[in-house]
């Protein structure tokens, strides 16, 4: 093959300048530079997920924050007689679904008592009223029924109820003045509060029941309703047919009375207690997530536990990432002695478990009373905490502190902690913010576990935490899941997103993958 | 000889910083006031205190403390939860249960986890693959006392598929191992198991997507190995690597959160003594079972630590 190597040389005036119109030079690039920060946001906006999350997040947060002004409950105000009421909402009265009712199974006795609280609402002056009326009423406490059946003998049926209707009438003692100014009130909005009192010593009166607000009619010592002559009915149907025959405290004249003198000037009355409830606080009686354990709103309470959270392992990420930088950067950048000891505190301290820690700074420092619950939190957690993030800073600066811009920087006469924070620092950055987001969802797990665990305890009228709701609802769980249901479901959702934010930073400040995603 | 020496260093530095901590423990609690004894037996209670030192400087208790723990395994008095009883044996009644659980709960979810993590791996991008992986997101994030609360409430309570609470030592029969005892304990194991399992899923199947993509992968494959016995001898083989000392990790996770598993389900162990001896301040308790947590903390990062330089050759330990 070589030898069929035989060129000629090309003659020189055959040569010719080619593009000696175009001037070939760099230029200025006409785009705009993209930063580190910059190039790591357009990475985390394609990550949908990690945007989702941080939109809950987000959503969450907004959701604590405008809770007070949009919702009718105080921190502090709290209803016993409501105490577990399930969740409801106005605009789903009635409908079966988010509408304060709860799954009751009822026999006839149970069915008839129910039906004579919307009926004795309907009877505000004692003139009688039929089954018709309580079915009717407003006040009705059953929202629907299923067809009766038998089981061991006796007839049931299940019934959907209202949790707030359920309470029906109740005793309550007042002064003259404010009976006066209850009275002036109903004629003001039309509402009736006062029912007829019950002749609780009457023979037609099961002395058992004499605090039951709501036994106003004639009833058998086994809690049948008695007709007008007296006589015991078991069957729904004669009640149907009869009625509920009252049983009212009367004057000589044959009008019911609505007060009775206790001692001290204070009068007993009958309220019924949705509407005096209204008249109480100024608005119906509706807790949007229900109520829990004691009676307070969980809405509320809930909007204060995120707020709490959120302020917990904001302060412990933010002085975490502080105290761990300094001490991180100065182990790293001088090494030596100071190093080797810094990291044989670290080594101690890393090995003590979190909660011996939580315990000795909650009764040291919260039970004696010199901090608040709050900040004798968040010392336990930056009291190991900071231990990671030195961790990460000092391999950064291990990393760094030896290469040639470092030293060209110190030939040019910087000082160590411009070198340190000028020109090592900002190489971790990526990987601290990551840490400090991460650290978020942990303090919220680790504080919710501490307060359920009764360690820390936020459970006061003005503080609480989702823990300590977790905790408080747990006596409930057979029979009123609703209570821990809000408090574990905000938490999951909490973990979930931050976590998914938390990687989604992560992998936005990692320059490496830049291009992998699709 | 260097290994030798380097677990030596290491066992020798756990004792000291677990002397430390003990340290901490002890005169930070003895600094707390005791409280004055109230009613007919305040005499006898006085002189006890007086006579077992705790009127004493501290320093001098705690001279008085450790020598008792080390020549007589003495580590003081119980006051509240078994009175007079020494601290160290109001332990080991309750640590039956808490290790029973824990074990149980290790042993169920190492397979179930590298299970599912080798399955996810080799599934990876499939519409298994998502599965796994979004439930594992999902397992990891939510804490273990919700899905606790979940489970008692739909498996035990709804259902009644299993007991809410474990029974106790007595309705059991009297042993550890009836079928009550193990039917009402399978609620916490699971209970405890799930962040577990998802952890150890997460983990094994980013290690194994990594070796499967390596390069003697495609050697084995091209020397005419099938997938899956590539996959059994070869790529799985450097995955578990990683993954054994990751096993020890999660002792002490499982650990730590059987505390509140253990305050969930009503069981009597040593997470519930430590939450009670803080709640009625029995120091002498606290300060045992403080201990005892750390020495279970320090033991499980020793073991992670070591298990890494024997298991992977690239690791020589000792250096720096």
């Amino acid at each position: 093959m070589a030898g069929k190597n035989t060129y000629e040389p090309v003659p020189v005036e055959k040569l010719r300048f080619a593009r000696t119109e175009l001037r070939i030079h760099d230029t200025v690039p006409a785009t705009k530079p993209i930063g580190y920060m910059k190039d790591a946001w357009i990475r985390f906006r394609r990550n949908k997920m990690s945007v989702a999350a941080s939109l809950i997040i987000l959503a969450i947060f907004i959701f604590a924050v405008i809770t007070p002004f949009i919702n009718n409950f105080e921190m502090s105000s709290v209803d016993g007689i409501y105490a577990k009421a399930r969740p409801k909402l106005k605009a789903f009265e009635r409908s079966g679904f988010w509408d304060g009712g709860m799954n009751l199974r009822l026999n006839n006795r149970y069915y008839m008592y129910l039906t004579a609280i919307g009926a004795g609402a309907e009877d505000v002056y004692g003139a009688g009223v039929t089954w018709e009326d309580g079915i009717n009423s407003p006040y009705y406490p059953v929202i629907s029924r299923g067809e009766a059946y038998d089981s061991a003998g006796a007839e049931f049926r299940d019934a959907r109820v209202d949790s707030y209707y359920i309470v029906g009438f109740v005793y309550v003692s007042m002064t003259r003045e404010m009976f006066d100014d209850v009275r002036e009130w109903e004629a003001e909005t039309g509402i009736n509060v006062f029912y007829p009192m019950i002749d609780t010593r009457s023979r037609y009166m099961d002395p058992g029941n004499a605090r039951d607000a709501n036994f106003w009619y004639r009833h058998a010592a086994n809690h049948a309703p008695l007709n007008a002559r007296g006589q015991r009915m078991d069957t729904i149907e004669e009640v149907m047919e009869h009625g509920f025959a009252d049983n009212y405290l009367r004057d000589s004249e044959g009008n019911a009375r609505y007060w009775v003198r206790q001692d001290r000037g204070m009068l007993q009355v009958r309220v019924l207690y949705y509407n005096y409830y209204q008249y109480m606080n100024g608005h119906e009686p509706m807790h949007a997530l229900g109520a829990d354990g004691q009676g307070y709103d969980i809405w509320r309470r809930l909007a204060s536990g995120i707020l709490l959270s959120f302020a917990l392992a904001a302060s412990v990420s933010v002085i975490n990432l502080t105290i761990g930088a300094f001490w991180g950067a100065a182990e790293g950048y001088y090494g030596g002695w100071w190093d080797l000891i810094a990291q044989r505190i670290c080594d101690i301290l890393w090995g003590i478990p979190f909660i011996v820690v939580a315990a000795l700074f909650q009764l040291h420092l919260v039970q004696t009373g010199r901090v608040s619950p709050f900040w004798g939190l968040v010392l336990a957690f930056v009291a190991t905490g900071w231990i990671s993030t030195s961790y990460t800073v000092r391999t950064q600066f291990y990393r760094f502190k030896n290469q040639e811009y470092i030293l060209a920087a110190r030939t040019l006469g910087a000082k160590d902690f411009r070198l340190m924070f000028k020109h090592i620092f900002p190489n971790a950055i990526g990987t601290i913010i990551t840490a400090s987001v991460l650290v978020i969802p942990s303090t919220i797990m680790i504080e919710s576990s501490l307060s359920y665990l009764g360690i820390v305890a936020f459970n006061t009228r003005t503080t609480i935490s989702l823990g300590t709701m977790t905790s408080n609802a747990q006596g409930f769980l057979a029979t009123d899941p609703h209570i821990l249901f809000w408090p574990s479901l905000i938490i999951s959702l909490l973990m979930i997103s931050f976590n998914l934010f938390g990687n989604g930073l992560r992998d936005a400040f990692n320059p490496s993958l830049r291009g992998t995603e699709g | 000889m260097r290994m030798f020496k380097y677990v030596c260093k290491r066992i020798g530095l756990l004792i000291v910083t677990f002397f430390v901590i003990v340290t901490i423990c002890f005169s930070l609690i003895k600094l707390l006031e005791n409280e004055v004894p109230l009613g007919m037996q305040a005499v006898v209670e006085l002189a006890r205190r007086e006579a077992l030192g705790y009127n004493k400087p501290i320093i001098e208790q705690y001279g008085i403390f450790l020598r008792n723990v080390i020549t007589k395994w003495e580590w003081g008095y119980s006051w509240h939860i078994n009175y007079m009883m020494p601290a160290q044996e109001t332990i080991t009644p309750r640590l039956p249960s808490t290790l029973l659980v824990n074990a149980y709960s290790i042993i169920f979810c190492i397979p179930v986890g590298i299970a599912l993590g080798i399955w996810a791996a080799i599934k990876k991008n499939k519409i298994t693959d998502h599965i796994i992986s979004t439930s594992v997101m999902l397992f990891v994030s939510v804490p273990s006392f919700v899905y606790a609360f979940l489970m008692q409430y739909t498996l035990g309570f709804r259902l009644g598929f299993f007991p809410v609470i474990v029974s106790s030592l007595h309705d059991a029969g009297g042993s550890w191992f009836t079928r009550t005892m193990l039917h009402s304990m399978i609620l916490p194991v699971l209970a405890l198991s799930f962040g577990s399992i998802a952890g150890l899923a997460r983990y094994t199947r980013a290690e194994l997507t990594e070796a499967l993509t390596s390069e003697y992968m495609l050697l084995a494959r091209s020397k005419g190995l099938t997938r899956s016995r590539a996959i059994s001898t070869h790529a799985m083989k450097n995955a578990m690597v990683p993954v054994l000392p990751y096993i020890f990790g999660i002792v002490l996770s499982v650990f730590s959160g059987s505390i509140i598993i253990e305050a969930i389900f009503a069981i009597n162990g040593v997470g519930q003594l430590y939450i009670r001896s803080i709640h009625l301040r029995d120091y002498d308790v606290f300060v045992v079972t403080s201990a005892f947590y750390t020495i279970i903390t320090l033991a499980s990062y020793i073991l992670v630590d070591l298990s890494y330089g024997f298991l992977d050759p690239r690791i020589r330990m000792g250096e720096r």
